[in-house]
């Protein structure tokens, strides 16, 4: 009973309360690149969550064989390994979408979320609660991008995944797109208010 | 065995690297056929968008051929030479001198006895590359339609490029005017046509990107010069 209690967290608390992007700060980098438009923040977030899994389960798997003083460099070939793949099976089975995605892929294996939850979670537990971690932190940090990516293409296009939603009466009567919204300090800016939000219901974790 | 040794973390990291690497390169082999396959339809479904043609994803080849019903090659003497097109990079002739590149054409024949001629053109954005299709009506001179793409311009800025609200401007301005070649240009509201050219109008807050545009136009066309001009003589 007691490890599923500890397998259940690891997969829900990076949902909110220990949520990679808000709460651990990681991967914020990311999160201004692929923000701008819906669709592309949401394949990257399915990206990272098929990477973090994997690469949590393998690490977890050979972490009692891993010299110690290259764990940083195994980390990073299975990552980078892992992340050519993925690309190499968008470019084969989703031609347009990697195209869209292209260089942001290449781009995970920097991703901090990765880096930080192998060191933090995947050397020190078994492959099936890595796994769920994998898949709760990868969740955690595909909810914040769509969250920012929704704010961002609504404010900034006037359009939802690619279709217009601001109706076009409201641009002759004035209403402008907030060109602002497109460029990537409005990222961190929607992100603050939303550790503001999201702090301001969790009281436990002012300082 | 000691696992801090420095043979052991040797013999670990070869063997690590052998492992990815085969696992890299069988995928790699594996997906190459069904890879170039895509890449191969997406560029043939790039040129079918300059001439107005949406193909279903199944129908883009059999669309292809029947549209385009020749391809060939041309040099900066406008004269026509041998050579694959279709396999033709744009991107390395178009950074060769005018005179020694070897340009691809596709002819397309939309309604019988009516030719457009495609013809590909290649450059740098802000961030990566950029190219597209220009097709032109038979006398060389007025396009036909137009067609951007980008590889990874600023969402909402740059990438607005590859909009139909951008590519379509182009339809109907002409390259040839009173005898004279006059590259079209991309410019900023307010701005005056140098040569009295024809233009579109530039993306807001895409600057570099639509410079980008202009100059490729400028650029690319330019080994095509010889031959336009030509079909325009001849239609005169």
């Amino acid at each position: 009973m007691a490890t599923d209690n500890k397998n259940l967290s690891a997969l829900i608390n990076p949902l909110s309360k220990d949520n990679p992007v808000i709460v651990q700060i990681l991967g914020i980098c990311s999160c201004l690149a692929v923000t701008a438009k819906l669709e592309p923040a949401f394949v990257m977030g399915i990206s990272v969550i098929a990477v973090l899994a994997f690469a949590n389960v393998i690490i977890s798997l050979l972490r009692n064989t891993i010299p110690t003083n290259i764990r940083i460099i195994v980390q990073l070939v299975v990552v980078a390994g892992l992340v050519v793949i993925v690309n190499q099976l968008l470019m084969a089975y989703q031609y347009d979408v990697s195209k869209q995605l292209s260089v942001f892929i290449g781009l995970i294996v920097t991703n901090c979320i990765l880096m930080g939850r192998l060191e933090a979670f995947a050397m020190s537990n078994k492959p099936w609660p890595s796994f769920l971690d994998g898949i709760g932190n990868g969740v955690g940090y595909a909810i914040i991008l769509i969250i920012v990516a929704f704010f961002r293409e609504l404010l900034g296009s006037g359009t939802l995944w690619g279709y217009q939603v601001i109706p076009q009466n409201w641009y002759d009567h004035g209403y402008a797109n907030n060109g602002l919204m497109i460029l990537p300090p409005m990222a961190l800016i929607v992100v603050a208010c939303i550790i503001w939000v999201h702090r301001s219901y969790n009281k436990d974790l002012q300082e | 065995m000691n696992k801090q040794s420095n043979t052991y973390t040797i013999i670990y990291i070869i063997i690590l690297v052998v492992v990815v690497g085969a696992a890299l390169a069988f995928t790699a082999m594996s997906l190459k056929p069904l890879q170039t396959d895509n890449a191969d339809a997406d560029k043939m479904k790039q040129i079918l968008a300059s001439v107005h043609i949406v193909p279903e994803k199944s129908e883009i080849k059999s669309d292809f051929n029947k549209y385009i019903t020749a391809q060939f090659l041309v040099n900066a003497a406008g004269e026509r030479v041998e050579g694959n097109a279709f396999a033709v990079n744009t991107a390395s002739e178009s950074k060769m001198p005018v005179a020694d590149r070897k340009m691809p054409v596709y002819e397309c024949t939309i309604n019988p006895g009516d030719v457009k001629y495609i013809v590909p053109v290649y450059g740098a954005g802000l961030w990566g590359p950029i190219w597209g299709y220009l097709a032109f009506d038979s006398d060389g001179s007025t396009v036909y339609g137009a067609y951007f793409a980008h590889q990874g311009e600023t969402p909402g800025l740059g990438a607005e490029i590859e909009k139909p609200a951008f590519a379509d401007q182009f339809n109907g301005l002409h390259l040839i005017k009173d005898n004279r070649y006059l590259p079209i240009a991309v410019l900023k509201a307010g701005q005056a046509p140098l040569n009295g050219e024809d233009y579109v109008h530039a993306i807001s807050g895409g600057t570099i990107t639509s410079n980008g545009v202009s100059k490729m136009i400028e650029n690319g066309l330019e080994g095509y010069k010889a031959f336009l001009e030509s079909l325009n003589t001849q239609k005169h």
